[in-house]
């Protein structure tokens, strides 16, 4: 869900000229750009690292000059600011733990813990990046977390035990699932009060909004359907039949296909949002895991289009498939019953959770290489980054 | 805890905007939702009269039993059916005591209904099952774990939902032998049942590596299952019973007919866990299962019912949400295609075991997870793991193919 947000912030964004520009002006020194931050990174991991032992002792054991401590200091400060000028905050709620685990994306750590209501599953942060927002289903409502002070600010009327959610472009109105009621409420956000609810099948939970806000699609688990939704109207315009217990709906962002996973079924269904027809359906092998284990859930996709991972749960693995051909070209090892993901803005790195190892790895996007996994509460279910 | 915040009022408003959407749907939907009349699906429910009895006041059946879960997937069938242009329905047909089974399939097929759910002993389902075949009916065996209806009297138009006794017992033998509780002390009833339970824990034990160090029988000399004062009495006549026996790691009992294993835990002579009939029971369903997404149904059968969902009312949900399921995937309400569909290489059921649940080709027997409860919590799911297979670990349990005896025709 939190790429709901960074999806409808790109969205928003092709409307938007100066979205579009900072959008475009990194493009020509990517590569450039790629290589260093890492670096810068790794620099200055170093560098604080090694500033502490550089500290003379309490009583001075070791003579060091004064000036030199502090330039090194003020080296390892500066450093350390510049990361920090590029460093996202990812949210990861606990589902079991009750809480939501703070990740600085630069030193990929977490930072800080916070307590929230019962069973925190889906997470997001809204457009104008000013609170985070988790689904406690057992609490049946949507917790507002203030994202400059991490506290819990308000709550949204989100409807019986909402799960996941999607937000309109406009980042005014938010569409949640309601797993117990078979119904999808949507909410306007900033006077916290719900709109309106579309009745859709048994146990709604993935939400997908097309890029340009007017159709939103829903999947519900024991209907095994994706339901598109008219946003304007609050009708439903099409019933796509998938494969058992779907779970998750993406649109590519150029909103020619919508992908929706189904978690028992076993395979992504992609679907075309005109025809409402499934074109394709895309099935995994992994040599020596029985088909059973191989259960699709979260779905990303880059934003140029070309590469989608998606989290295959207790197969404990990330496909990443080529988006365009719909083959896989690598599955990635990581934590156990892995759920849902999030790209850091820059996209440069993918951050997953896996709910029974109770913690987070972090895939490096351009190598297809995971590269940390970083402990955070128990049972990690979904994960947001911040933009800034 | 669950679904008691809820009130009883809002379900109704919902399905009634439920309606209004779905007309509404129609009218405007187009393409989306078909404007001619729906295609009706009629399913059958024949149940047994029998009057159950238990030892435990929470385990006294409830008179909706398993009809209430079938009604439950008819509403999830009608929720999907209402995108499709199908509408389910249930016709329930309760057996008095002498009723003639085959006479009351005959009954249901002549009502044009040929998907028949069955909650009955094996001998009345083989009679309804063999009266129904050639008229093209199609039983859903919820109710009967007799290992026999999948092997020796196996039949074409039988489809079971119901686990075996011997895909239960090996469900909880893995525990079992993963515990490395591998001395098995096992007490039998003396009702044929309790019997058919022993020889599949016997068989359990053999094929898991665990040792039965002694058997006992506990005979049923009738009487009550409960008085007044009766706890008294069964303080001091279940550790005499459970005394002198050889060294052993687990008490096991065999007990469908409720007579005696609900007394063994915390009476044992020797401090043991008790497993089987009582203690860590294996079963299809429990109702503090909420892994995988099953909270959700149990909030929904709550809701609906004002109970908890029984083993008996997942077999039969089960049943009606795989002709629902079918019913979806082949667009018909035929109920050929549906069998068809269900006897296929494309059909599997998501059930909140947290894999699919898919039918054996060789005896229409639905593979599952076992649960293993101990009437408070789920302990553990079987298979575990380690226990593996070369087709679907779920064959790890009960009868395989290489040694089935069933030939369907």
């Amino acid at each position: 869900m939190q790429a709901r947000l960074m999806h409808s912030n790109d969205r928003a964004g092709n409307h938007d000229m100066n979205d579009l520009a900072t959008r475009t002006t990194p493009t020509p020194s990517l590569s450039g750009g790629g290589r260093s931050k890492p670096h810068a990174r790794r620099v200055a991991r170093g560098a604080t690292g090694a500033a502490n032992p550089l500290l003379p002792p309490k009583g001075g054991g070791i003579r060091w000059g004064s000036r030199a401590a502090s330039l090194v200091l003020a080296f390892a400060l500066a450093l350390a600011f510049v990361t920090r000028a590029d460093a996202y905050l990812a949210y990861v709620s606990n589902e079991k733990g009750n809480t939501v685990s703070i990740i600085d994306t630069a030193k990929l750590e977490v930072v800080k813990t916070i307590k929230v209501g019962q069973r925190p599953r889906g997470i997001g942060l809204t457009k104008d990046g000013k609170y985070i927002l988790v689904c406690v289903g057992d609490d049946d409502t949507i917790e507002m977390i203030d994202a400059r002070t991490h506290e819990i600010v308000g709550a949204l009327p989100s409807g019986p035990d909402p799960e996941q959610f999607a937000f309109a472009p406009d980042g005014k109105t938010l569409y949640v699932a309601n797993e117990d009621n078979n119904m999808v409420t949507v909410i306007d956000i900033e006077r916290r009060v719900p709109l309106g609810e579309v009745q859709v099948g048994v146990e709604p939970e993935g939400m997908g909004l097309s890029p340009d806000g007017k159709l939103l699609v829903n999947t519900s688990e024991t209907t095994n359907m994706a339901h598109f939704i008219d946003t304007a109207t609050r009708q439903i315009v099409g019933n796509v039949l998938v494969d058992a217990r779907p779970r998750y709906a993406e649109f590519k962002r150029d909103g020619s296909e919508v992908w929706v996973s189904s978690e028992i079924g076993g395979t992504i269904s992609v679907i075309d949002p005109v025809k409402f027809e499934v074109k394709k359906k895309i099935a995994f092998e992994i040599p020596g895991l029985r088909k059973e284990a191989i259960q699709p859930v979260g779905i990303r996709m880059t934003g140029d289009g070309k590469t989608a991972f998606v989290a295959l749960g207790p197969a404990n693995r990330v496909a990443a498939i080529n988006a365009a051909t719909h083959e896989v070209q690598k599955y990635l090892l990581v934590g156990q019953r892995v759920w849902q993901m999030a790209f850091t803005p820059d996209e440069k790195l993918l951050f997953v959770t896996n709910g029974v190892s109770n913690d987070v790895s972090v895939i490096d996007v351009a190598t297809l290489r995971v590269i940390k996994s970083i402990s955070v509460g128990e049972l990690p279910w979904g994960v947001a980054i911040s933009q800034q | 805890m669950i679904g008691a915040r809820r009130d009883g009022v809002r379900p109704m408003i919902r399905r009634v905007i439920a309606v209004a959407t779905i007309v509404a749907g129609i009218v405007l939907g187009g393409a989306a939702a078909p404007a001619a009349d729906p295609a009706e699906i009629r399913i059958g429910y024949l149940r047994q009269p029998e009057p159950k009895l238990a030892l435990s006041l929470l385990q006294v059946p409830p008179d909706n039993d398993g009809v209430a879960g079938a009604q439950l997937a008819i509403d999830d069938n009608n929720t999907t059916g209402a995108f499709l242009n199908q509408r389910f329905a249930l016709e329930e047909m309760r057996l008095k005591p002498g009723d003639d089974p085959a006479a009351a399939a005959n009954a249901l097929a002549d009502r044009g209904v040929s998907l028949i759910i069955a909650a009955l002993d094996p001998d009345a389902l083989l009679k309804a099952a063999d009266a129904g075949r050639s008229r093209g009916v199609m039983v859903f065996n919820a109710g009967a774990s007799d290992d026999r209806l999948r092997e020796e009297d196996c039949r074409a138009n039988v489809i079971h939902t119901a686990p075996t006794r011997s895909m239960l017992a090996d469900g909880l033998a893995q525990y079992l032998a993963w515990k490395q509780w591998r001395r098995w002390l096992l007490v039998v009833g003396s009702h044929p049942a309790d019997k058919l339970f022993a020889d599949a824990l016997r068989r359990s034990a053999r094929r898991f590596g665990a040792r039965i160090v002694q058997e006992r029988v506990f005979e049923d000399t009738g009487g009550a299952r409960r008085t007044d004062s009766g706890v008294v009495q069964v303080q001091r006549q279940i550790p005499v019973f459970t005394q002198n026996a050889p060294a052993y790691d687990v008490l096991v009992a065999a007990d469908e007919s409720e007579v005696f294993a609900n007394y063994l835990p915390y009476r044992t002579w020797d401090a043991r866990p008790v497993a089987g009939s009582a203690g860590l029971v294996p079963t299809s369903w429990d109702a503090s299962h909420g892994q995988w997404g099953a909270y959700q149904m149990q909030n929904r059968f709550m809701a609906r019912f004002s109970r908890r969902m029984t083993a008996l009312d997942m077999q039969a949900w089960s049943a009606v949400r795989m002709i629902g399921e079918a019913a979806s995937r082949t667009r018909s309400a035929a109920s050929k295609d549906i069998v068809a569909f269900l006897k296929g290489p494309d059909f599997a059921l998501a059930a909140f075991k947290g894999q699919r649940l898919t039918l054996r080709p060789w005896n229409l027997q639905l593979r599952q997870p076992i649960l293993l409860s101990d009437g408070r919590m789920v302990v553990s799911v079987s298979p575990q793991e380690g226990f593996l297979h070369q087709v679907s670990e779920l064959d790890t349990l009960g009868v395989d193919q290489p040694e089935s005896k069933c030939k369907l025709d």
